[in-house]
């Protein structure tokens, strides 16, 4: 290929505005804003007022537990429910697969608000059809939204939901790209289903796991539509507020952009050490 | 021989009698939003267990659209959803083909950036996108400002380029031989080919901007410029609602998606699983 400066950059110039004015320029912006202090008009420089203010705030520490809580409980789950679910989906032995991928895939198609609205609904105290099913069984209700373990329970199991599908397309995906003469030998020495999967599909499946995990994780670390609209903003008494709660009263509530830049950025900084992380698990070995 | 088969079939039993129940937890929540958009608000809140659909979706869609304007918010999702896609497919394929295809000054450095920045949160832009669009820009409410500034969005550039970067050079250096000009070759030779990973690509940016709730819930507050899930999320929480009403909102929004899901499945697939592919 020869230089084609001119050509490339007739092609290429649309899109960069669009980065460069909607992505480029906030990521900047953002760090910069979060160190003035932006109640006042102008807007002055003042680098401690954010973060020290971050640092002892109580109602930081909360949604920053809550979201790390969430995160180390409901990533492993789903992720470990997506491999069982992308395993058991490719087995040959499997009849009507077609159904079976449309029950755990759908979820992927469907809106925030909308499985927020019926998740909500189904967990009522009273009325909710969950605790009707628990009653009729012989348990007692479970008061899902006024104590703090249900409510974070409901969250987990509600994104659980709307996720372990996706990321059982992705492992999927992955499961189909390891060649069929690899099991092939593994069976004539008679290695065991259970022995085969765990010494040759885990350790090959490792970096799509690993990507899975990473996404997953950045994904919840934003975790905001669920608290807000389920649980009632981040209720029973801030009980489920997560960082994306916290920035969204901060930002949007009280307007207060360089609290709620600092607060952004904290995300951003977990989001850079996971995936730095992520590249250490998955280096090429020397 | 006799005891392998049996094993076999034992096997695919205990398989079956696992997922079959998880299959049907997992459709649980789909199955109830549709009984529950078919349901009286007395019968959502009564204490018998349903499980079967009625037939009061229309007064439940009436009740919806007597809380909102959902048909017009719908309407604005659509329009908002077939504008981005357009716009998306085809700047992020523009941007996909230069990075693929051809050397130039500065394409490193656009890599780099690219990559480097893929996985930090959306919530590090959300503020200074906001008041750059509603302050500076005074364009909050707008169309513009819920089609425009999500465009940013990186990954179908890298979708577009592996795909680009896949065919086989002669195809386009046999045109440039002809005189035929690049932006021609782009559009007539190598977006036609490209058709499978456009579609997928396609499918997944719709999908995204039908379901979009942060942006548009803080852009576009004002009744009359609400998406449908923004003007539906209004309503979880009140107290004088009807929830038949906002289930069959839900409904409207889910099933035509579960739909396009069931007829497209394979499109859907290729460009979930592609985002893996880097």
């Amino acid at each position: 290929m020869r230089t084609q400066n001119a050509t490339a950059y007739r092609f290429l110039t649309p899109y960069l505005l669009i980065f460069a004015i909607f992505w480029i320029w906030p990521i900047i912006s953002s760090f910069l804003i979060s160190f003035q202090a932006t109640r006042t008009v102008p807007w002055r420089f003042a680098p401690t007022f954010n973060w020290g203010r971050l640092i002892g705030d109580p109602a930081f520490y909360n949604a920053l537990k809550n979201t790390l809580l969430i995160l180390v409980i409901q990533v492993p789950v789903m992720i470990s429910l997506a491999i069982v679910m992308a395993v058991l989906l490719n087995s040959p032995l499997l009849k009507a697969r077609g159904l079976y991928r449309f029950a755990f895939f759908a979820p992927v198609v469907v809106g925030e608000v909308a499985y927020s609205a019926v998740f909500r609904l189904m967990f009522s105290l009273d009325f909710g059809i969950i605790n009707k099913l628990l009653n009729s069984v012989g348990l007692t209700k479970i008061d899902w939204f006024s104590n703090v373990t249900p409510a974070m329970a409901l969250i987990m199991i509600a994104v659980t939901w709307r996720w372990a599908g996706y990321n059982a397309i992705i492992i999927l995906a992955g499961l189909q790209s390891i060649p069929e003469d690899v099991y092939e030998a593994a069976t004539l020495d008679r290695v065991s289903r259970v022995k085969q999967f765990f010494y040759i599909t885990l350790p090959l499946l490792k970096p799509v796991i690993v990507f899975c995990a990473v996404l997953s994780i950045i994904g919840t670390m934003q975790l905001f539509t669920e608290p807000f609209l389920i649980t009632e903003r981040g209720g029973p008494g801030g009980g489920t507020e997560t960082l994306g709660l916290l920035l969204y009263r901060q930002g949007f509530r009280s307007l207060n952009f360089g609290y709620a830049s600092a607060v952004a950025y904290t995300m951003a900084g977990l989001a850079i050490a996971i995936t730095l992380v992520q590249l250490w698990l998955t280096r090429e070995p020397k | 021989m006799t005891s392998r088969l049996q094993r076999r079939l034992g096997r695919s039993i205990a398989l079956h009698l696992f997922l079959t129940p998880l299959a049907l937890i997992w459709l649980f929540p789909l199955w109830m939003m549709v009984v529950f958009s078919t349901m009286p608000d007395n019968g959502i809140f009564s204490p018998g267990i349903e499980l079967l659909p009625h037939d009061g979706f229309i007064d439940n869609f009436n009740n919806l659209q007597r809380d909102t304007n959902f048909v017009g918010a719908i309407l604005i999702s659509v329009s908002v959803a077939v504008t981005y896609t357009i716009l998306s497919v085809l700047l992020t394929s523009m941007a996909g083909w230069a990075l693929a295809r051809y050397e130039f000054h500065g394409k490193g450095a656009v890599v780099a950036i690219i990559f480097g920045t893929i996985t930090l949160p959306y919530a590090v832009v959300l503020i200074p996108q906001f008041i750059m669009v509603a302050r500076d820009f005074a364009l909050a409410n707008t169309w513009i400002a819920l089609i425009v500034p999500p465009l940013f969005n990186s990954l179908g550039v890298l979708f577009m380029r592996q795909a680009f970067s896949m065919m086989p050079a002669e195809l386009f250096d046999a045109a440039r031989v002809e005189g035929v000009k690049e932006w021609r070759i782009f559009l007539f030779v190598a977006l036609p080919l490209a058709r499978p990973m456009l579609a997928a690509l396609a499918i997944i940016l719709f999908l995204a901007s039908w379901n979009n709730y942060l942006w548009p819930l803080l852009i576009n507050s004002q009744p009359g410029a609400m998406t449908a899930p923004v003007a539906l999320g209004t309503l979880i929480g009140l107290t004088k609602v009807s929830w038949g009403g906002i289930m069959a909102g839900a409904v409207m929004l889910t099933v035509p998606m579960l739909i396009v899901f069931v007829l497209l499945q394979r499109h859907f697939i290729a460009g979930i699983a592609a985002g893996a592919v880097k």
